[in-house]
């Protein structure tokens, strides 16, 4: 199979995961959004290993996991926390920190 | 010329330099003794010169002149400024002037000034004084002279402005420090001109760039003249001759050492130190003559109009320092008798100036002429000695001022066409206003009728100031004929000042003649004097029914009104320009930039609107803007 249709699938996955981190205002659902993104990447990340015959791409993918994890850790407790102060986990609702 | 090196001229400045220093440092402690360590670093001072005079007297004429090497000052590149001294039969003149009449001066203060409670600030002064103006006399550069040259502005400064709780005298000290600063522009462009055209700042380069012909004779005069105006500011001469009026504000101590015998003579000095540059410089030289001869008849009716005993001493002082710069400016005939005049001034101006002050101290420092009147038996010494000085000031034989004053007068005559008979017949003038305002100083002080106010008991000075007075007033009697006697002091000055031996010109009127001349002219100033004041008594105010002339010359010849209008009110609507322009223009710039940023980072902050969603979508554009920059520029 080509494996540009890899890269093809990843570019959609991103820009479904970019659509949703705009649109969504549920943190959860935008949360999940970024990992859809993140994901993405590893997938471009991987094809283009496997393209170029090198294992970098490959090595790179498993840091990204490593980073999506603990983002998820922190991330989760961050919203866990806005939602017992202000019983909502709508992203806009928490716009303090402005004009 | 040939240089011998001599290691203790450093002395003569390190010993009252130091202890100027040790005596403002060590602080009230030293309340007690200050000022007999000044005193007696004064005093050291004047024992090393002397010894240095006997060493010198020891060697020929033509290789009398000493230098020391101390260190190197500036260095850079090709330039290299040394300070070394340099001490020749010019400079020793000075230096014994200086730390002799110095010494007695101090001596005389012990006594003055004890009852001022800043009694070791001012001896610290006097030795900073005394320090500053040997080292501008035994500097070899024009750069090392200048040192001295601004020490001797500041400690005039300091004493002037002694007794700175007094408004007025703050203002005088200020007045003073300005009117300097003018001809200290002149001093440093003199300085920038020899450096440029000759590429050195000593006098022995100069002079032997100048021998060479490594100048033209445009740089020649304009150096002449930035010399000129130098001296001008330094010695009060017209045009910036106002200052010397108001530094009268200082302790009379003050006015006898540096605003009689010493600083307002450093014009003289560096006018004869430049002679090269002045035997070359016919244009500046004639500029000498005419400032010495409008000056020596502007100090002498100002000296004729003023009541104040110290004002009509300085204006006095001018008049005589014009005599001096006017015989400066008559070429090699002139400087060894503008050094004579010089010497025998600074003996009986410092010696009057004491004599003032010992005046003072008896009437609770009254200054009034108008307030004194037959002082003469009360205060016997002062009388005399101030007498003494009188007599040799207006130039009676054989009192000192006769010789000095005489050869002026001789020399001035033979300048040559009608520039000698302008000349003569003005210094003659001059001697007849000198000759009228003294025998005035002298009636309206010692004799007529008591004008005191009541509450003045006049009694003579005690012996710590009536024993300078008196070595002073010897001073006054014999330096004249010793100097004279055979040319004495022309021959030891004519190694240094008069290298060419220029041939005897022709003279226009026999020296006796000239004698005769002067001594008709000091009998017509007398007469003159005694009509107007000696017969009749004197009004205890100044009369206000007088001409507009003596207004004007009571009013100091409208110096200060023409400073005034001329310079100090347009300089001030100019300053109000500038800080208008300033205001408006430069801070309006300023602010307006700052007032441009703050509206528009009020702009941009709208921004900032808290939904986490729009700084999202502006990440991803801003991504991707630089995405596409990246494509377009690699593509």
């Amino acid at each position: 199979m080509n494996p540009m249709n890899y890269i093809y699938l990843s570019c959609i996955l991103f820009s479904l995961g970019a659509a949703g981190v705009l649109l969504r205002r549920n943190a959860i659902v935008v949360f999940m959004c970024i990992e859809l993104m993140l994901n993405a990447a590893n997938l471009a990340f991987v094809t283009f290993s496997r393209m170029n015959g090198a294992l970098d791409g490959q090595i790179v993918a498993f840091f990204t996991m490593v980073v999506a994890a603990c983002e998820v850790v922190v991330g989760l407790a961050i919203i866990v926390t806005i939602y017992r102060s202000r019983r909502s986990a709508s992203v806009d609702d928490a716009r303090l920190l402005r004009l | 010329m040939s240089l011998g090196t001599s290691s203790t001229l450093v002395y003569l400045i390190a010993i009252p330099l130091f202890s100027s220093a040790f005596l403002l440092l060590a602080g009230r402690a030293l309340d007690r003794i200050g000022h007999l360590i000044g005193t007696a670093a004064s005093a050291s001072s004047f024992i090393v010169a002397l010894f240095e005079l006997n060493k010198m007297l020891g060697r020929d004429g033509e290789s009398r002149g000493v230098t020391q090497h101390l260190f190197t000052w500036i260095n850079v590149g090709s330039f290299q400024v040394d300070a070394t001294l340099l001490l020749d039969q010019l400079s020793i003149c000075f230096v014994l002037l200086i730390t002799g009449v110095g010494t007695l001066i101090h001596i005389y203060s012990i006594s003055y000034m004890s009852h001022d409670i800043d009694r070791r600030r001012f001896f610290a002064f006097l030795n900073l004084f005394i320090a500053a103006m040997l080292l501008l006399v035994l500097g070899n550069s024009y750069l090392n002279l200048y040192v001295g040259w601004e020490g001797v502005g500041l400690a005039s400064y300091l004493l002037i402005g002694f007794w700175n709780q007094k408004p007025t005298y703050a203002t005088a000290a200020k007045k003073a420090f300005v009117a300097n600063r003018v001809g200290d522009v002149g001093l440093s462009l003199a300085v920038m001109i020899a450096f440029v055209q000759f590429g050195s700042v000593t006098f022995e380069g100069v002079a032997k760039g100048i021998e060479a012909g490594s100048a033209s004779s445009t740089a020649l005069n304009a150096m002449g003249a930035a010399i000129l105006l130098a001296a001008v500011g330094k010695s009060a001469q017209f045009p910036l001759q106002a200052w010397l009026g108001d530094a009268m504000a200082g302790p009379t101590p003050v006015s006898a050492l540096i605003h009689a015998a010493t600083m307002v003579t450093a014009g003289v000095y560096l006018i004869s130190r430049s002679h090269f540059v002045f035997d070359n410089a016919p244009t500046a030289q004639l500029l000498v003559v005419i400032v010495g001869a409008i000056t020596l008849l502007f100090g002498a009716v100002i000296g004729m109009a003023k009541d104040d005993i110290k004002k009509a001493l300085a204006a006095s002082t001018m008049s005589q320092i014009g005599y001096m710069i006017l015989a400066t400016g008559l070429g090699p005939a002139g400087y060894a008798f503008a050094m004579m005049h010089l010497l025998t001034h600074g003996f009986f101006k410092a010696g009057m100036f004491l004599g003032a002050g010992s005046v003072m101290h008896g009437m609770n420092d009254e200054v009034d002429m108008r307030k004194y009147g037959a002082l003469r038996k009360v205060m016997p010494i002062t009388f005399a000695t101030f007498g003494l000085g009188y007599l040799a000031i207006i130039g009676v034989p054989p009192f000192a001022g006769f010789y000095s004053k005489d050869k002026i007068i001789e020399t001035a005559f033979n300048a040559g066409g009608s520039k000698g008979i302008i000349l003569g017949c003005i210094t003659l003038l001059g001697a007849v206003i000198t000759a009228f305002y003294m025998t005035r100083v002298m009636l309206m002080t010692f004799f007529g009728t008591k004008r005191w106010d009541s509450a003045a008991h006049p009694h003579e000075s005690p012996w710590l100031m009536t024993i300078p007075m008196i070595l002073l007033s010897i001073g006054s009697i014999t330096t004249g004929f010793i100097f004279s006697n055979g040319d004495r002091l022309k021959n030891f000055l004519a190694p240094v000042v008069d290298q060419h031996h220029h041939e005897h010109e022709a003279e226009l009127l026999a020296p006796m003649v000239v004698s005769g001349l002067a001594l008709l002219a000091v009998a017509i100033g007398i007469s003159i004097a005694i009509a107007k004041y000696g017969r009749k008594t004197i009004p205890a105010s100044a009369p206000t029914d007088v001409t507009i002339w003596t207004k004007i010359a009571r009013r100091d010849l409208l110096q200060d009104d023409f400073n005034e209008n001329v310079f100090m009110r347009p300089g001030q609507s100019i300053t109000r320009v500038l800080a208008y322009l300033d205001k408006r223009v430069v801070d309006g710039a300023v602010s307006g930039v700052g007032a441009m940023t703050l509206r528009l980072a009020g702009d941009l902050r709208k921004t900032q609107t808290g939904y986490v969603r729009s700084y999202a979508l502006l990440i991803l554009l801003g991504t991707v803007a630089v995405l596409t920059a990246i494509l377009v520029v690699t593509l």
